[in-house]
């Protein structure tokens, strides 16, 4: 698969290994902080880890939009669900994510309608062929997804259709970033910034980082030599003493990231003043919502959503694993309480959650798995 | 690299420890995941079905109980087909049925004989498309040389049944010498695979058309027992063997792991998996691995018979893209691992879920 | 939701938005009007993400990246011959 399989070359990663290990100082510790679920994912899928010295370690960020979804707003979602004639539509990550009183897939089983999709237009396209009934796309994502959410917002007013709305749960980064920078339990060495994220943003609203927090930042794509590759030059960069924003995903990030884009997303959404993030709490101009002119298609304004705040389980421990500041492993009922099948909170559900990561994938420590494979 | 790698693997441990539990049940309704064919239908099947119905020749959970009655060895299975669409590129639920029934006697390594098909029928189904797909069956059967030699018919209201469902069992006769199953695998074992893996599953997803993606492939459903027969023909030293169905070649991984107490290491670039299949699995952030298969078996040979099985395999034509995949180990029993595509290593966990519901 | 896959646009649908994207054998329509202002052809690498093409895939970038990459290795490599080739440093233990 071209610009995929090159980027998964072995032999190239073994070169890129070594350098890694040349520029890393034997006398320090250096933590990097992979602020992307996507990242996170990549990193145990391929097995990144295999690749680093002792002396790297990996500290997984809050970029997980399922993830950070609070409990609230999955029974919120489950309301609009149970309304008579609604259809709602999510990405398959959301059916497991576990609500008040269970998760989507339960609601199924107890004769909901929801269903996944691929893409907002599917969900826009179901709207188009029931008219009979009103579809509810719940829409999740960074700035990655907000520009589909906003075309298909536009083409919905477009073709005049008007059983369908959008549950709007997006998300922006920058200030997930923030809240890491500012939290005193963290110590980090610099940032894998979000790829994707940056298509749409560009690399400039991370120069903060490096000019308020000093700390270094390479934008970083995703597939595991895109990973290996940035890592080498936060190293480099901090050999060399220099802090900056760097591209290393010049194939697919613009520095100014899409105009258009961020041109769609401003006509058809505006930040919310605060949203909550499941183990961050309440983060100011974090979030988005649908603009007054699209009032029509706001689920929120459809449906009088209970907009109950739902505090995580006692147990739950997902906080501190999106800031970083706990290992998946470090949670108390990690692999117990809190697995795959049987989640207590959203790290453990979604595809990009690092406790989902870490069971499915790394659920062994370093040494005993090339002992295995050796 | 973690900086207390002695208090992580305490964790590890216990969480091992956690896992070998008796499974429980704790759901009150039925879900989409109990049908995938991974952990949940797992749990839900040694939680009730074992629990309740317990005896010897169930325990191993075997894709078929081999018996004997006055000296002759005698294999019998059951499946049910309850695929969504009923008709897609590379066959009908009617291939599917009868392939898959044989398919579950060959890998005990049991010759086919007679097979039942039962047949649940909505209100409204076209009799035309049942005749097509009795005619797709009695293709497949004369070409295996078995006979449907009795079933059973039954109709439920519009809305029951999606168009037909079709329930099998299968007899078979072990005529060799030799008793496969999961128990006998053992460390140093190879891992064969017969074929490009997830091409049923994800024609059946395409076939959908929910998603949109089109593609030139088609379902692998295919009787496997000829194959079997030359791998059977040219070593006695396979120890077992597995059709690859829903849930995938890591399904079976994981369930002889757990069954003979090994470990796994597998080599994703051995691994043979079409183009197109890997296109749709990275469209969609769906695992080949997991993604179902209805014509390729999963075979664990020793070590040293390996080359032998795979030439023989190669020999079919079900067979040419046959690959040695891994090697069971005896470190770390119950795991099964990866070595990534990039070098890396991985855990193939048990599936969790559902990513493609209804594809047998 | 950051799973993004690069695909190679087969055919553009006239007056639309819409485009055929192949990955690999597997053909879905796509939604291209984020990247229409930067113009878009058949033949053209995009990424593809909900339906949706984000960015144009630069091959050139792509091209550059993976020689300074496959270069690390050789330059390595050269460096190590190198060294073996001097004596001095090999005494040095270098």
């Amino acid at each position: 698969m071209r610009f995929v399989d090159e980027f998964r070359d072995r032999k190239i990663a073994g070169d890129v290994a070594a350098e890694i290990a040349r520029l890393a100082d034997p006398g320090r510790h250096y933590r990097f902080m992979e602020v992307c679920g996507g990242h996170t994912h990549t990193i145990y899928k391929h097995g990144i880890e295999d690749y680093l010295p002792p002396n790297i370690t990996l500290v997984h960020g809050p970029g997980c939009p399922v993830c950070v979804i609070p409990m609230g707003r999955v029974d919120d979602a489950m309301y609009i669900a149970r309304q008579p004639g609604v259809m709602l539509t999510c990405f398959g990550d959301m059916m497991r994510v576990p609500g008040g009183d269970g998760s989507f897939l339960d609601a199924s089983a107890a004769g909901a309608d929801i269903r996944m999709v691929y893409s907002p237009l599917d969900a826009l396209r179901l709207a188009q062929r029931n008219p009979g009934r009103h579809v509810v796309f719940m829409a999740i994502g960074f700035e990655t997804t907000a520009p589909s959410t906003a075309l298909t917002l536009l083409k919905a007013a477009a073709d005049g259709v008007s059983n369908f709305s959008v549950f709007c749960n997006h998300v922006t980064i920058v200030p997930a970033i923030k809240a890491i920078l500012d939290s005193p339990d963290l110590r980090l060495d610099g940032f894998l910034g979000p790829g994707h994220v940056s298509t749409v943003i560009g690399c400039r609203p991370y120069q903060f980082i490096a000019s308020a927090f000093q700390k270094p930042v390479v934008v970083a794509g995703f597939e595991p030599l895109d990973v290996l590759e940035s890592i080498r030059l936060l190293l480099k960069q901090l050999a060399e003493g220099r802090c900056e924003v760097e591209n290393q995903y010049t194939r697919v990030v613009p520095w100014d990231g899409n105009p258009k884009a961020l041109d769609v997303i401003r006509q058809t959404m505006e930040l919310r003043p605060y949203f909550e993030w499941r183990g961050l709490g309440f983060i100011s101009q974090s979030a988005l919502k649908l603009r007054e002119p699209f009032a029509a298609y706001d689920a929120e304004h459809i449906f009088r959503i209970p907009g109950v705040r739902v505090a995580d389980p006692k147990a739950c421990q997902c906080g501190e694993v999106l800031k970083g500041v706990l290992k998946p492993w470090e949670c108390k009922v990690f692999g117990t309480a809190c697995t795959p099948e049987t989640p207590i909170g959203t790290c453990m559900v979604s595809s990009e959650g690092a406790c989902a990561a870490y069971y499915n994938f790394g659920r062994f420590t370093r040494e005993r798995l090339q002992e295995a494979v050796r | 690299m973690t900086a207390r790698p002695e208090l992580e693997q305490q964790v590890l441990d216990r969480i091992e420890s956690f896992r070998r539990r008796k499974p429980t049940l704790r759901e009150e309704r039925i879900t989409m995941a109990h049908g995938a064919g991974g952990k949940a239908t797992h749990t839900l099947i040694e939680a009730v079905f074992l629990e309740t119905f317990r005896n010897p020749l169930l325990e191993p959970l075997e894709d078929q109980a081999v018996f004997s009655v006055n000296g002759a060895r005698l294999a019998c299975t059951t499946d049910s087909f309850v695929v969504s669409p009923l008709f897609f590129p590379g066959g009908d639920i009617g291939d599917l049925a009868v392939n898959g029934t044989v398919n579950d006697l060959a890998v005990a390594g049991a010759r086919p004989l007679y097979l039942t098909a039962g047949f649940i029928l909505e209100e409204g189904f076209p009799t035309a498309d049942l005749q097509r797909i009795a005619s797709s069956m009695a293709r497949d059967a004369a070409a295996v040389g078995v006979q449907i030699v009795t079933g059973d018919t039954k109709v439920v209201e519009r809305g029951k049944a999606d168009g037909c469902f079709i329930n099998t069992s299968g007899i078979g006769v072990v005529e060799r010498d030799i008793h496969l199953g999961a128990a006998a695998v053992r460390p140093g074992d190879a891992i064969l695979v017969s074929g490009p893996i997830g091409d049923h599953g994800i024609t059946i997803m395409l076939a959908r058309g929910e998603l949109d993606l089109v593609s030139d492939l088609t379902s692998d459903t295919a009787p496997l027992h000829a194959l079997v027969s030359r791998v059977l023909d040219a070593t006695t030293a396979v120890h077992a063997m597995r059709d690859a169905t829903r849930g995938g070649v890591a399904t079976i991984l994981n369930e002889v792991a757990a069954s003979a107490d090994v470990s796994m290491v597998v080599d994703e670039n051995a691994v043979p998996v079409r183009a197109e299949v890997r296109g749709a699995c990275e469209i969609l952030g769906i695992d080949p691995l997991y993604a179902a298969c209805e014509g390729r078996l999963v075979a664990f040979v020793a070590g040293e018979a390996a080359e032998v099985a795979l030439a023989a395999m190669k020999n079919d034509p079900l067979g040419r893209e046959a690959a040695i995949v891994g090697t069971v180990r005896a470190e770390s029993p119950g795991l099964v691992l990866l070595k990534t595509q990039f070098g890396g290593t991985r855990i193939v966990d048990m599936l969790v879920g559902d990513p493609l519901p209804r594809i047998c | 939701m950051c799973l993004a896959i690069p695909g190679q646009i087969e055919h553009l649908f006239p007056g639309t938005d819409l485009a055929t994207a192949d990955v690999s054998g597997v053909k879905r329509n796509i939604n291209v009007g984020l990247v229409r202002e930067e113009g878009i052809a058949p033949g053209d690498w995009v990424l593809i993400h909900v339906g949706f093409a984000l960015s144009k895939v630069d091959e050139e970038e792509a091209r550059a990246n993976l020689e300074f990459l496959q270069g690390l290795g050789q330059a390595f490599t050269d460096e190590m011959a190198a060294i073996a080739e001097d004596p001095v440093a090999k005494q040095r233990g270098g």
